[in-house]
């Protein structure tokens, strides 16, 4: 029998963000991208106080196993990083583009968002645009076109754009692992 | 559709609106909170509609991230001394209020130890106030309490807090709107699904049948399990309240590349 979740609240300011959080690795170099976006919504209006974790392989599609996340070193790859929405429902990652785990496999950003007002965590994950292993993902393949296109990012000049809508038109498709 | 005038709210219609979405059938074996909960103004249009996509865990979902001795400093899960984070150096007296111990141990849903694990907290002071820009509440704040806290769990996934015990306070989700006690807190588990954020609450809590994110977990079960219990063994003689709370972190496991217990 599992604990189960409770909202985040309005007031995880003070202790979930931290110095360096967003930055995977460090913003402008070479081979980094951002990964960003806004989080919304049912009526479209943007979430200032939403959380948006992600968790990843690194560029060779190595599960990282280096400690470090909470004081960056700006060297060792940890693979997680976090992110609280800003005034504008923005969120912004410095990091790299993941790669395939398993050979032929659509590599992605695994995903857990919180807010106030959401009482239980969501998962979900962002796909990387035109990538040839998509069309053999078996969670793509399970979804509509329009479905699939809440999970698969969009390119820009930086790297990466990704929304997440919390409900209504455009929903992002959210998972459950059990 | 429930008022949006928050103001205009009584506790009895929030009371009203909580008995009816209690008393509808639930899935069996509901476990979580009900994500669509009017009661709960904020999360009215902060849910999704649709159901969740059940998927099987690919491997960076079987995994979940290492943090160590590099990340957290052991003197980061005693809130009392105000030395974590460097938030604030300066701190050298006690807050006020009733000194507490909260431990236990987190494990997964294989009874397996969550070991080497974070585990974050948050909590308002002793007069129920938080350290936030956005807190309204009119009760003071303490210097010498931030509030926040950390520790890695041990090899037996157990993990232990010195604090004091936080305070009710008032919000606006309704008119005398109060939330119970509690300790906010963010785990990591064997795998990024068992990622959690949740509540801790105090026995006997008073506040309990009226607030609106507590009921929202509509079996009775689930709602005790986000309650310590008082340890009298765990109290520290002339010097703690001693509390009890487990976790168990379900969710879809790492299966064929696991090694016992790393």
């Amino acid at each position: 029998m599992g604990t189960p979740g409770q909202t985040v609240g309005p007031f995880f300011g003070q202790a979930l963000p931290y110095p360096g959080d967003s930055e995977l690795v460090p913003a402008g170099r070479a081979d980094a991208i951002r990964l960003h976006g806004y989080v919304y919504d049912g009526d479209g209006e943007p979430i200032p106080d939403a959380l948006v974790e992600i968790w990843q392989a690194d560029a060779s599609g190595t599960v990282p196993r280096e400690t470090g996340s909470l004081h960056r070193d700006g060297w060792s790859f940890t693979g997680w990083g976090r992110c609280e929405t800003d005034r504008t429902g923005h969120y912004s990652f410095s990091t790299v583009l993941p790669g395939a785990t398993e050979e032929g496999r659509a590599p992605f950003f695994a995903v857990v968002v919180f807010a106030r007002g959401l009482l239980d965590r969501l998962f979900t994950r962002i796909y990387l645009p035109d990538h040839p292993a998509n069309a053999a993902d078996p969670l793509l393949a399970s979804l509509s076109a329009d479905e699939r296109a809440t999970l698969v990012a969009e390119a820009d000049a930086q790297g990466l754009r990704f929304d997440i809508r919390l409900q209504g038109q455009g929903e992002t498709v959210f998972l459950q692992h059990d | 559709m429930p008022s949006s005038d928050a103001a205009a709210t009584t506790q009895a219609e929030i009371s009203a609106e909580i008995a009816e979405l209690a008393a509808r059938p639930q899935e069996s074996g509901q476990r979580q909170p009900l994500i669509d909960y009017p009661p709960y103004r904020s999360s009215i249009l902060r849910h999704p509609t649709k159901d969740p996509r059940h998927v099987d865990p690919e491997t960076i979902e079987r995994w979940s991230p290492c943090f160590g001795h590099r990340d957290v400093h052991r003197l980061e899960s005693d809130l009392t001394i105000g030395a974590h984070a460097g938030t604030n150096s300066a701190v050298s007296g006690e807050p006020i209020g009733e000194r507490i111990t909260v431990s236990g141990r987190i494990v997964d849903g294989e009874g397996r130890p969550v070991a080497g694990q974070l585990v974050e907290i948050w909590q308002a002071n002793a007069a129920g106030r938080y350290v936030h820009k956005n807190e309204q509440h009119p009760a003071p704040l303490d210097p010498n309490f931030v509030g926040t806290g950390r520790c890695l769990t041990g090899p037996d996934g157990s993990y232990a807090f010195t604090t004091i015990k936080p305070g009710p306070y008032p919000w606006g989700n309704h008119r005398n709107a109060w939330r119970p006690a509690h300790i906010h807190f963010s785990i990591f588990g064997n795998a990024f699904t068992q990622r959690l954020v949740t509540q801790m609450y105090f026995p006997g809590d008073p506040l309990f049948a009226l607030d609106p994110i507590y009921q929202s977990l509509t079996d009775e079960k689930a709602r005790e399990a986000l309650v310590a219990t008082y340890d009298h063994d765990l109290t520290v003689p002339d010097y703690s309240m001693g509390y009890r709370w487990d976790i168990v972190l379900t969710g879809a496991r790492r299966t064929w590349m696991e090694d016992s217990d790393d």
